[in-house]
């Protein structure tokens, strides 16, 4: 167990190699109740959060959900988070624990005339259920990715949304606190892996989700960070004239994916020849590789291209590939 | 399968969980068992170069999980005879069998004296127990 942003979390169940495999082949289960959920409600919500958050609120109907960011003035990443529209006016904003107060302080510092902030996160416990199988074991029907209901699991009423952090179709369901425990208990029972926070940093690393701060945060820019797909710069939001400036000009630099070609692991911190650091690393449970993201030169960011990360005093060899790092075989 | 604890009697043993298995003016390198599955499942042994010396009480290589890396101590002193390519290839041989195929390195000791430093089996067994 360790402390992480106020919860005792577990790193570990069973082992992180063997509760990462569960989530690729059948489907895992993780207490992400540390996640933050902010209610933004009133009939002047959507507007400002089509004001403060990158991507195009406008195209959310109700019952649907959008991974967007929220920006500050330099373009820089305050949180990466997905907002859930439950009805006009209604709003619920799932945020990194780390950055609950400062996503919650941002927005509440410029809540305007009739919209209402709240931080909900106490309130709520929030479970992600993952797995090609995840939809199956819970007796779930399939669903578009990014939408949510309401509805109820074996007797918990439960918010499912079609969202998760693993590259692998699943859910995340969101009840009260109180309620938590008897849903992890109902959805192990479904047969669900319990997973720890290493298995779903390596899952995430695999498939080139960005993790606030490691990869991303306020002193990166959305477009360097390969977030452009999530800033609609035809809106105007805190920051659009600098991404609008970063994207026109090119990005200096670029956050790439890359594989070991030699055994070694990838850790954060660890400089890139020629300029750059790595700003996440493991080893590959599915490739049995060593994996990262960082930071390098445009100029030595294209696919292929090969890097030298300084592992502890020892060059090893890598290269940039695509995203994801791990693809599943169809 | 990860190999159940055991400390087999006839190693000698340091306290940062390195064994020794002294076969006259050679021995035998690795992890203990309590090692290993601090470490949890290995993905990567960085290992040192034939030919190059090792230092009792001093790192001579790495161990790495998904979780974290390790120094690994040398519980002798010596030249570098061996390299186990098992292990730096399926580092889980490490996990699997830490006193068999799971060995790290084989030394010839420059100064067998300090065998006399290590512990026994059940001092070392005394020495997990406090952990």
């Amino acid at each position: 167990m360790v402390p992480f942003a106020g919860f005792e979390m577990p790193v570990q169940y069973e082992g992180v190699i063997p509760e990462h495999r569960a989530v690729r082949r059948d489907s895992g289960v993780f207490d992400v109740s540390h996640m933050g959920e902010l209610h933004v409600d009133g009939p002047t919500a959507q507007a400002f959060l089509q004001n403060m958050l990158s991507n195009d609120l406008d195209r959310v109907a109700d019952g649907e959900a959008q991974y967007t960011l929220l920006t500050n003035e330099q373009g820089g990443i305050v949180d990466d988070l997905i907002v859930y529209r439950l009805a006009h006016g209604q709003f619920v904003v799932v945020v990194n624990a780390s950055n609950r107060e400062a996503v919650f302080g941002w927005l509440k510092d410029r809540e305007p005339r009739g919209t209402e902030v709240r931080d909900a996160s106490d309130e709520y416990g929030l479970l992600a259920v993952q797995g090609p199988q995840s939809l199956e074991r819970l007796g779930l029907g399939d669903a578009p990715a990014f939408t949510h209901a309401m509805g109820e699991l074996d007797g918990v009423e439960v918010m499912i949304c079609r969202t998760g952090y693993t590259g692998e179709k699943g859910v995340e369901l969101c009840c009260s606190a109180e309620d938590a425990p008897l849903l992890w208990d109902a959805v192990v029972a479904r047969g669900a892996v319990p997973c720890g926070l290493g298995a779903r940093d390596t899952l995430r690393l695999e498939v080139c989700y960005p993790l606030h701060g490691n990869d991303i945060g306020p002193d990166t820019d959305a477009i360097s960070a390969g977030l452009g797909w999530a800033c609609a710069l035809a809106t105007e939001f805190t920051g659009v004239n600098e991404l609008r400036r970063i994207r026109e000009d090119g990005p200096a630099r670029k956050l790439v994916p890359f594989v070991m070609d030699e055994r070694a692991v990838p850790r954060q911190g660890m400089p890139i020849e020629g300029g750059g650091e790595v700003t996440s690393g493991t080893h590959s449970p599915m490739l049995d590789v060593g994996i990262g993201m960082g930071y390098v030169p445009t100029t030595a960011a294209a696919p292929d291209n090969q890097l030298v990360i300084d592992v502890r005093g020892k060059p090893k060899r890598a290269r940039v590939v695509k995203k994801p790092i791990y693809r599943k075989e169809s | 399968m990860p190999a159940a604890e055991s400390y087999p009697d006839e190693l000698k043993y340091h306290p940062e969980h390195d064994w020794a298995r002294i076969e006259g003016d050679e021995a035998t390198l690795g992890v203990t068992w309590f090692a290993q599955d601090a470490l949890g499942e290995l993905v990567h042994y960085e290992a040192p170069r034939v030919g190059s010396t090792v230092t009792k009480d001093e790192s001579y290589g790495e161990v790495e999980s998904v979780k974290g890396v390790s120094d690994i101590v040398a519980p002798l002193s010596g030249e570098v005879l061996e390299v186990n390519q098992k292990a730096v290839d399926e580092p889980e041989s490490i996990n699997d069998d830490p006193y068999g195929e799971g060995w790290l390195i084989r030394i010839r000791m420059s100064d067998p004296g300090e065998i006399e430093s290590l512990m026994g089996a059940d001092a070392y067994r005394a020495h997990v127990a406090e952990q």
